[in-house]
């Protein structure tokens, strides 16, 4: 019967608060790449939708894309966070999108070969890499 | 991803075929037969917990079994038995043996396609890929080279099973134009889940023209290898060594090119490679940068596969493989 005395439901009602608290902060690690943007979040919908559709993940890690996770070409994880394009470019949605398209003019003697992306595609996807962070 | 298991309406919801078409009728019937006998189920619970005394006596009596548990199941069940059965006699029709045949071969984890003439020489090799003329029946041949497959064109009919020693033969038809996924569905190891295969329906008089060509091609006597990279322009030299590369690397030892010295029969044909819709079985679009891809590493792409990653070949020489694959001359 002492389970049923006030000062012990206190006990019970614990559980529930710690185990929200844990998953707010586990939760509050790593929101996802949408949720943090600044760009346009369609144009960023989109760009994922290019990319597995384009099959990007055939060389690149790319979060959000599950499969393939391929490591032929650099890993694109934090995307956002990272310094220059292809180690040479100024990071730029214009300079990304450019060389997402072809990044043979871009950059002579890379492996990535010209994609069959247009220019809005190319930028589609240029807006969901630059909206990666790594949080 | 395979496309035979995405898209919308779901492929085994919209039939592009006579095979497919009985069996997804079929469906919807039962699966309407199940919402309303469900229906009936619940008001009946519904009665018995909530309804008025007389409701109750009613459901509760000898007469409500004898109909509602004897009459209407056997009535309904019997009509659903023989209009079925009607409705998918056509799929059971005896194959008559002049239909044009292709034999399919589940092999792990790619599909080996061969045309076959009326001979039963085989005249076209492919892999991956089937194309067939709209309104032609044609008769699958289904083998397997190692274990259990099971062969899977959701718009086109049901599944068939590859097994090792026997041949399945498995009838289709198109009645409309399109490209058909389709996918190992019988768990076969390792990558089963990638997996799979791509049927394209295409005008009849459009099928015949590629087929001529390609078997034309397929029958070809070798051509001298060309020049070396001291041809004129320099697509041409990168070709050249795109294919004395696919030769030396050892590509040629698992991969067979029609009309080039290249003649490994253990991976899939690479004959034409850039006029195919997939890489990797079904897998992924084709294009230079997922070609590109798979050659370098192809077994992040599909882990466990039996081609094994060529990360030593530099960018230009991926290239050069890739563009020869597309276009071999």
């Amino acid at each position: 019967m002492d389970a049923y005395r006030p000062e012990n439901w206190r006990l019970f009602s614990a559980g529930p608060v710690a185990l929200v608290a844990v998953l707010a902060l586990v939760g509050g690690c790593k929101p996802p790449p949408d949720a943090r943007g600044d760009s346009d979040a369609t144009a960023e919908e989109k760009g994922l939708a290019l990319i597995e559709a384009t099959g990007c993940g055939a060389c690149h890690e790319i979060p959000g894309v599950p499969w393939p996770r391929g490591r032929l070409g650099p890993s694109l994880e934090g995307f956002g966070d990272r310094g220059l394009i292809a180690g040479k470019l100024p990071k730029t949605p214009a300079n990304l999108a450019a060389f997402i398209r072809n990044a043979p003019e871009v950059e002579p003697g890379s492996t990535m070969p010209r994609m069959p992306l247009n220019a809005t595609e190319a930028a589609d996807i240029a807006a969901y890499l630059l909206g990666m962070r790594d949080g | 991803m395979v496309d035979a298991l995405w898209g919308w309406p779901p492929p085994v919801l919209d039939p592009a075929g006579p095979y497919a078409d009985s069996v997804t009728t079929l469906s919807w019937a039962l699966m309407a037969m199940g919402v309303v006998v469900t229906a009936i189920v619940c008001i009946a619970l519904w009665i018995a917990l909530r309804g008025t005394g007389r409701l109750r006596r009613m459901l509760g009596g000898e007469r409500a079994v004898w109909i509602g548990g004897v009459a209407f199941p056997g009535v309904v069940l019997t009509v659903l038995l023989v209009w079925g059965l009607t409705l998918t006699a056509s799929l059971t029709r005896p194959i008559t043996g002049d239909e044009m045949r292709i034999r399919v071969t589940g092999e792990m984890w790619w599909f080996r396609v061969e045309y076959l003439d009326p001979q039963g020489n085989v005249v076209l090799r492919d892999a991956n890929e089937v194309r067939i003329p709209v309104g032609v029946p044609v008769v699958f041949e289904l083998k397997s080279a190692d274990v259990i497959h099971s062969f899977w064109v959701p718009h086109l009919s049901g599944k068939k099973d590859m097994i090792p020693g026997r041949t399945n033969l498995l009838r289709v038809e198109a009645d409309r134009a399109g490209r058909f996924g389709g996918v190992c569905a019988e768990y076969c190891g390792g990558p089963h889940a990638l997996m799979g295969f791509v049927a394209i329906a295409e005008d009849p008089a459009q099928w015949r023209t590629w087929f001529d060509e390609r078997a034309a091609r397929d029958a070809a006597p070798l051509p001298p290898a060309p020049a070396s990279a001291s041809a004129s322009s320099a697509t041409v030299a990168g070709t050249a060594q795109g294919r004395a590369l696919f030769m030396d690397t050892g590509c040629a030892a698992c991969h067979r090119v029609a009309g080039t010295e290249a003649n490994g029969l253990a991976g899939p044909d690479l004959t034409l490679m850039g006029e195919r819709a997939t890489v990797g079985a079904g897998i992924l679009p084709n294009h230079r940068g997922t070609l590109t891809g798979w050659i370098g590493d192809s077994q992040s792409i599909k882990p466990g596969n039996r081609m094994p990653s060529y990360d030593r070949l530099s960018a230009q020489e991926l290239d050069a493989i890739a563009a020869w694959l597309e276009r071999p001359q």
